[in-house]
This record gives structure tokens, sequence and C-alpha cells, in this order.
């Protein structure tokens, strides 16, 4: 039977109003200040994002006032701290909506959840002759950590190929999972191109023939609602400091049965069950897979953060950067000898782009001179600009504080880009 | 526009950038070397035409931004005819001028001719590796190093 959301059209939501993103602003102390005398128009949040108020202050108080070790002690401040900690986790598991708070696993990253998950999953499940699939659309986090695990097991790396708006191509990616598919790995939304990959077709399509599928979600937890039971993946893993929140925390969601067949992946403190020196019995999920101690205060930030965007609403997050995204690709558009790289039908608030006759680097230094904080390189995807035939690319980024203003003076900027270089 | 925008992106160097001199391979370069930055994905082949301890020749290959390509093209011309160690010693200069300045010794700026024109560079420490990467090249190719230079 069809769930009610798929047969009523889904409500669009209400975008920020600008009193709201002026308010949210004032959230973010690093916002406030002047850049080469300029006001800072920071466009880079693809590549990490600023902290509230809010973050910045969960983690300095936990440490004046509630910070131990976790998972150890008895005494009342480890058990606060452990209950920090663990609010982290639950926090985790209510972004992603994921069924058992055990599915989430804490680690620094996505890097580290994708690298933890092609070692240990792939250590049980992968053979010589096997194949992994991932898309020519991946970062090298979601790329280099199959390509280690395929050399070590004398498996082969398969690239789905995409299209010239850089979207995936379904059927080439079907065609390509076969008997010796063990994993799909695919990133929910493109962080060079902005595309928004169709997870749930993806889904389908490997499960048809029993191949789970890890997401590469470092660029969609903080632009939208996930819903890991609904986008029916079987691995998700997203960053902490792209959703407002610390540096050195994410986290991995896998589903139980998956997650309770893989072996341990770092050894230590926390991950056992009992120790000798002839044998050592492992602990159960989550523990297993977060051997030494952890960033607790990295968690308790995460929990802030995650707390502040959904206080907000990811709906209305995610429209207020589809509003800027539509606003910027209309006003690059009309910038002569301006291309832009990744024109999906679907896609976040990603915006990146070439100009004829002058290199990203040059670019990004006359904006930053004009306050405008852009990220200018191979933004951790070569094969994918080689894809596209460049050897680096200009990319705003957009995120909730973001507003018209700071476009126009990404687009004022590129009109001194211009004048410099005739 | 700023002023150091002006002084870095000047005439000079937008010339050399959109003309570069020595560009391509040169004919009967006997060393070679390869430099990438991996930050931004920039790659450049430095050749050289060597005879005994004299340059006779320099040209380059590549895509890089303004500041690395007019860099390239700058060293290409005044390192023809200078000897390795001369060489060595402009990169020195170079590279200070860069980094610090200019230094005391008025003999700096002699050597370094048109060099000068990057010191702009400067105040942009972000691009101190699109200047220097082409004379890492360079100098590995003259030490004849088959291994590519990186700027990390």
């Amino acid at each position: 039977m069809s769930s009610p959301s798929q047969l009523t059209p889904e409500p669009i939501a209400k975008r920020l109003t600008d009193l709201e993103v002026a308010q949210l602003r004032a959230d973010f102390p690093i916002l406030e200040q002047k850049m080469h005398g300029k006001p800072l128009a920071y466009l880079d949040n693809a590549n990490s994002t600023q902290k509230p108020r809010a973050v910045i202050d969960a983690e300095s108080h936990f440490y004046a006032h509630s910070y131990a070790g976790v998972h150890r002690a008895v005494y009342e401040l480890a058990e606060r701290a452990t209950r920090a900690y663990e609010d982290g986790r639950e926090a985790v598991r209510r972004l992603l909506n994921a069924p058992d708070v055990r599915e989430v696993i804490l680690l620094r990253g996505t890097t580290e959840a994708i690298n933890l998950v092609a070692a240990s999953f792939s250590r049980a499940r992968v053979g010589a002759g096997d194949e992994i699939l991932i898309t020519a659309m991946e970062h090298h986090s979601n790329l280099v950590p199959w390509q280690m695990a395929c050399d070590a097991h004398g498996a082969r790396l398969v690239v789905a190929p995409i299209d010239d708006r850089g979207e995936l191509l379904l059927g080439e990616l079907e065609r390509r999972i076969g008997p010796r598919t063990r994993l799909v790995a695919v990133a929910h939304v493109s962080n060079a191109l902005g595309t928004v990959n169709p997870v749930r077709e993806i889904v389908e399509m490997a499960h048809a023939q029993d191949v789970p599928v890890l997401v590469d979600g470092a660029q969609g937890a903080p632009h939208m609602p996930v819903d890991v039971q609904a986008l029916g993946c079987d691995f998700y893993a997203f960053s902490g400091h792209k959703l407002y929140g610390p540096s050195g925390i994410g986290a991995l969601w896998g589903r139980r049965e998956l997650l309770e067949a893989m072996p341990p992946w770092q050894g230590g403190g926390a991950m056992i069950e009992s120790v000798t020196f002839e044998k050592t019995s492992y602990a159960g999920i989550p523990a297993r897979f977060e051997a030494g101690t952890p960033n607790i205060a990295g968690a308790v930030g995460l929990a802030a953060a995650i707390d502040y965007v959904q206080a907000i609403g990811l709906e209305r997050i995610a429209a207020h950067e589809q509003h800027l995204l539509a606003y910027a690709t209309e006003l690059l558009g009309e910038i002569a000898g301006l291309t832009i790289i990744g024109t999906a039908s679907e896609k976040a608030g990603v915006l990146s782009f070439v100009l004829d006759g002058v290199h990203a680097h040059d670019i990004a230094t006359i904006l930053d001179r004009e306050g405008v904080a852009v990220r200018a390189g191979h933004h951790c995807a070569q094969p994918l600009m080689q894809r596209f035939g460049v050897a680096a690319t200009v990319r705003a980024s957009f995120g909730l504080y973001n507003t018209r203003e700071e476009v126009d003076a990404l687009v004022s900027g590129l009109r001194t880009v211009i004048e410099v270089f005739g | 526009m700023s002023s150091d925008l002006r002084e870095l992106y000047q005439t000079v160097i937008l010339d050399h950038y959109k003309k570069p001199r020595n560009f391509g391979v040169l004919e009967g370069a006997n060393c070679e070397a390869e430099g990438r930055n991996p930050l931004c994905g920039d790659h450049v082949k430095v050749y050289a035409r060597v005879d005994g301890d004299t340059v006779e020749a320099v040209g380059f290959e590549g895509s890089g931004c303004a500041i690395s390509t007019a860099s390239a093209s700058l060293m290409t011309q005044i390192a023809k005819g200078k000897s390795k160690a001369e060489i060595a010693a402009i990169f020195k200069r170079f590279h200070d001028l860069v980094t610090i300045g200019a230094g005391a010794d008025p003999g700096d700026l002699a050597a370094l001719g048109k060099l000068e024109v990057l010191a702009g560079v400067r105040e942009f420490p972000a691009r101190v590796k699109c200047a220097t990467l082409v004379w890492h090249a360079l100098l590995a190719a003259l030490e004849r190093r088959g291994e590519p230079v990186s700027t990390e």
C-alpha cells in the first residue's frame, strides 16, 4: 500500500524571509567582520560552514561544566559527559530518521565513515574479481577509499558515467550492477556540480540485485531533510562541520544487520568485550567501531548544530538555498564568457563555473579582495574536472545565512575580474 | 579595485599570461621536469637545453593561473644563457622577493630584472606557490631528477 506522502504532492516549504535570514545571521559571530574592508560574503559552504553561537556555547559550556572521559567511570561527571555524548548520537538518529540509535557510529566525518565501510565491509564481503560501483561525480573521499579496498582485495572499481549537464546516467548505472557488484557508493549531492542524485531509484536498482548502497551525504544532510528509511539506503555518511557543527565530528549510519556482520576497523579501548593475550572478543555496535576516546565535545557541538537546523527546519533552509541558487544562476548567466559547470535539473545550492581566459585561482583572489569567499580548484574531484575538460572551477555554495546581496557582491566581483583581465 | 590587486595584476603580468613566451615543447631539449600543485590541479612541464654548465634555452607548457603562467614565461627569458649556479641564485632572490620582499642589497633588484613585476605576490601568501612552482621544476630539470616536483 502506498503511503499518504506518495499520494499527495509534497507541500512546498516556505523559504526564509529576508528578516529571518537577517536574524539568523546575527547568530553567527564570524559573519560580522569585514574582509579587506568589505562585508564578508562567505560563499564556501560546501567546503565548510560557519558556526552559530549555540554551537560555540554548547562546546564551551560542556568543557566548563560537564567534561570527563566517556563510557568508563562511575563518578557523576563521567555519567554526565557520557549522557551528553550519547545525546549527540541520538541527535544524529533523529536527523536521519534512523530506526535504531545503535546504528549510529560517531566518527571524524564523512571521510572517516567511508574509510570505515571501505575497510571493514570490504574485508568481510569483497574478494578477487568482485566489483565496487561508484559514479563519475564522486568526491575523492568516495573514490580513493574504494580504490584502496579494490587494490587490497583484487576487486575492480567500476564507474557509472554522467551526462554533460552533470546528471547520472541511471540506465548506465543499472547496466553496471551485476553478479560481482558488492556495493554501490554514490554521492547524495555532488560537491562540485550540485547535482542531487535520485538515491531512491539507485537503491531500488541495487536492491533488485541484493547489492547494498552507501550514500555520501556530506552535501546532502546539511541542505535537505534526510530520511534513511525513506531513501532505503544501507549506509549514510555525513560531516558535522558542513552542518554548522564543529570540525572533527560526523557520523556513519548503517543498517544494523550489515554493521553487526562487519569486523572491527580500528582496535583499542572501548571497542572490546574482553581481552586476553590469546584472544579478544569485540563489543557490539556502535562501540565496536569507536575505538579510543572519541571527540566528546564535538558530539555535544554536533547535537547543538542539529537542534539549530531542525528548529529552523531543513525544508525551509533548502527552499532558501534554492531561491539563492536560482537568483545566482540567472545573474551569472548574463555574464559574457561565463559557463556554469553542472546544470542538472535537480540541484542543491552549489554553483560551479569557469570564465573564458581567466583561471579560477585569479578569480578567487580578486573576489577575496572584494570580501567574497569562494573556492577555486578541482574540489577534490579531479576525474570529474577531466570529464568536463577543465583543470579547475570557481565554486560558490550557499548556506542558511547567505543573502541576495551576497550574490550581488559575487556578481560585482566578477565584473572587477573582467575589468582586470580585459 | 584595491591597489594591491593592481600591483598583482599589472600589465606586464597580464601580457605574459595572455602571450606566454617560449611556450611549448623546446626543440633539442636535453632535460625536463614536471611540476604539480595538488591543491589546484595545476600541472606544468619545463624543458631546458643545456650545454656544459650553460642553459641555452628554456621552454614550458601546461595550464595555470596568470601568476604561474607569467612567472614561467618570465623565467624562460631570464634563465637563457645563465649557468646553473646563476639560475639557482636568481631563484633564491626571487623566492625572497615573493615571500619576505626584496633585500636591502640594491644588487638584488638588478639581478631580478623583469621578475620584479611579481613582487606584488608577497601580499597574497596563498599565491606564492603559483609563482614558484615552475622554478622548482626548472631546478629539478637541471639536476636531472626524474621525479615530478610538487608544491606540497
